[in-house]
């Protein structure tokens, strides 16, 4: 192609590019509408999320503004007293509680994992194991509730019996230890695996993170490689784990099947870890009752629901705010 | 930085230099935590993948008994009892058309969404849409399942299940990760083809289909092809607006639809079943030996997606200049 010196026709806005002057006609019309519909697509997901809250308090509001009396006498499994708030109450506490005992398993064990595979594995095989745990998160949780309470709560039965044994005295493990064990504990261990994958990825990347100046200083100061973690890689990775541990949270709050397929369930403020039929879920309590529930007891179950979203979606806020929030100092180093 | 301790000028001779360097000359308590340590980490990633081997075999081992032709040719129709029949064509089929429809919706939504993140997003808007993905990440699959419930009860009454309403349910999961993979694709473009293109006169919304889109489109397909595998195995949401049923049902605008996920709660749920002593065509275990073979199915299709993603990611993408 060779370019030649035309001259410009006289009256010719001479400040025009070819590219100006291309978007000046059928272009520019099809350029804005493009930008138009991709804006709306970025609309669309604030309408969305706005969408899901407006649907879930219409569907809601019979069970809130009907009387605790009524609910009780046309949902059978509504309690006689204590209304809405009273029914709403022992779930939150069952969730919050098995979604805390899989944080304090999990986040101790994906730090673990994370310096594993970011400071101590070969760095040939790093990529290749953090593979190898992101496969826990391919597993759907309808196989984990599967594994969880066919296989994995028959063995975990000694292990309760030696908590109930030695650690008895302790409320938490409170005995006599289930025999199925279909507790809130075994629960707690399944949801742990199952938030393994995310609050390792996360803390992996920020691990890897660390400002290697840092990590070099405290080297050529003498430290050993756990003093290198403990003094360079923690204090930097700090806020980072706790973003990533309150997503795991988010994640446990959530979680259905397993929970569903595995705890025995029951409506108690109980800290008794090892026993059954104590606690159960929001998530697993609206999947078990709302195949068969009539018109109440769905709306009730969606007003649980909604409980349910608001707090995930606080824990997920703050996570965010704190991920946001160190990513402006993280300029710095 | 107190735990540092200064090191000795290394005036003291070779020796004690080559010492101090090599960590020969280590107190022995910092030497031990600095080993136990290496243990307790590597104790914790072997820890982890104990369910993982574990998960996998009882799977594999329980669910090849009956993983065969007839058990994903057949659906549940007329099976009762403990007979030795049946098998998941219908869960099948209503998991791949579900997530069919999850994927048709999700993906110009989330590609759209991605696009004007990266190429127009300012200001306060983009700023919002960006925090709300991350947050709509976390929202947990029932509340999805009872949003798109409460949605389709507001316009066909309330007791609806729909496959399509599943396929909201699941979209809602979808969007956020689809939207996240394409932004991360789009924004790995090189700013010069952009600018090259500008520069030949081609207007930006060509400049984005043809160029900025055509160079990220292996990332983009990894990303969906992810985003798929990532709901094909949520339960909680159908369960809940597209039902369960024993046939064939192929039209996800009618009645309710069985998938895979919920193919295996229900089987398990029915648990073992009482037979006749001496009856002939009757397995106790049959229930959970059928949703043993159905999780092989759902994770062997979960894998196939994930490979799938990585082969495209491998062999599709835009060859880096060198």
């Amino acid at each position: 192609m060779s370019l030649t010196p035309t001259r410009r026709p006289e009256g010719a806005e001479p400040s025009l590019t070819p590219a100006e002057s291309m978007t000046h006609g059928r272009a520019s019309l099809a350029n804005r509408a493009f930008a138009r519909l991709s804006t709306a697509s970025g609309v669309t997901i604030l309408a969305l999320l706005a969408a899901v809250t407006v649907f879930l308090v219409i569907e809601a509001l019979p069970a809130v503004t009907t009387s605790p009396a009524e609910l009780a006498e046309r949902i059978s499994w509504f309690p006689e007293t204590g209304g809405i708030l009273g029914y709403v109450g022992p779930l939150v506490f069952g969730t919050l509680l098995a979604a805390l005992i899989a944080l304090l398993i999990g986040t101790p064990l994906a730090i673990g994992i994370a310096l594993f595979i970011s400071h101590y594995a070969p760095r040939r095989l790093a990529q290749g194991l953090g593979y190898l745990v992101d496969l826990l998160a391919a597993i759907p949780s309808v196989v984990y509730g599967l594994w969880g309470s066919l296989v994995l709560a028959p063995r975990i039965v000694p292990v309760q019996d030696l908590l109930a044994q030695y650690l008895g005295w302790f409320p938490l493990f409170d005995g006599p230890a289930a025999q199925p064990a279909r507790t809130v504990f075994t629960v707690g261990v399944v949801l742990a695996v199952m938030i393994l994958p995310i609050i390792t990825a996360v803390c992996r990347e920020v691990f890897l993170q660390t400002p290697r100046l840092h990590e070099e200083a405290a080297l050529a100061l003498g430290a050993t490689r756990l003093e290198v973690i403990r003094t360079a890689v923690l204090p930097f990775a700090r806020s980072g784990i706790i973003s990533a541990a309150m997503l795991g949270l988010g994640r446990a709050l959530g979680e259905t099947m397993a929970v569903l397929m595995i705890l025995s369930p029951g409506f108690a403020y109980s800290f008794a870890l090892l026993q059954a039929g104590q606690h159960q879920t929001i998530a697993a309590n609206i999947a078990n009752q709302f195949p068969e529930a009539n018109t109440a007891g769905v709306s009730t179950l969606i007003a649980t629901g909604l409980v349910l979203f608001v707090i995930t979606l606080a824990v997920n806020m703050l996570a965010r705010w704190v991920v946001s929030r160190r990513a402006d100092f993280s300029g710095a180093n | 930085m107190a735990t540092l301790q200064t090191p000795a000028p290394p005036a003291a001779g070779d020796e004690e230099l080559r010492r101090q360097l090599t960590g020969a000359g280590l107190e022995p308590r910092r030497k031990r935590a600095d080993r136990a340590m290496t243990v307790v980490v590597a104790l914790a990633f072997a820890l982890a993948l104990v369910p993982l081997v574990s998960v996998t075999w009882t799977v594999l081992s329980r669910g090849l008994e009956r993983f065969d032709l007839y058990f994903l040719t057949v659906s549940m129709r007329g099976v009762f009892g403990g007979m030795d029949a049946g098998g998941i064509y219908h869960a099948i089929l209503g998991t791949l058309l579900i997530t069919l429809f999850a994927t048709l919706i999700s993906v110009p939504i989330g590609l759209l969404c991605a696009i004007y993140l990266v190429e127009y997003g300012r200001g306060r808007l983009a700023k919002a849409v960006t925090f709300f993905v991350d947050v709509m990440t976390g929202i947990p699959s029932i509340v999805a399942g009872l949003f798109a419930y409460a949605l389709f009860a507001l316009v066909f009454g309330p007791g609806v299940r729909l496959g399509i309403a599943g396929s909201v349910a699941l979209s809602v999961l979808m969007i956020p990760v689809v939207v996240r993979s394409c932004e991360e694709m789009l924004r790995l473009v090189p700013n010069e083809l952009r600018e090259a293109s500008y520069a030949l006169g081609v207007p930006k919304y060509l400049t984005i289909l043809k160029v900025v889109l055509r160079t990220a489109i292996a990332g983009i397909a990894t990303g969906v092809m992810l985003a798929v595998a990532r709901v094909i195995g949520e339960t909680a949401p159908l369960l809940i607006v597209a039902g369960t049923i024993d046939s064939i049902n192929t039209n996800v605008f009618d009645g309710r639809m069985m998938t895979l996920p919920v193919y295996i709660f229900g089987q398990y749920r029915q648990g073992n079943v009482s037979c006749v002593a001496g009856a002939a065509d009757c397995i106790p275990t049959i229930n959970f030996d059928r949703a043993w073979a159905a999780a092989l199915t759902l994770i062997l299709i979960v894998m196939a997606l994930n490979l799938l993603a990585r082969l495209i990611a491998r062999f599709f993408a835009p060859k880096a200049g060198r």
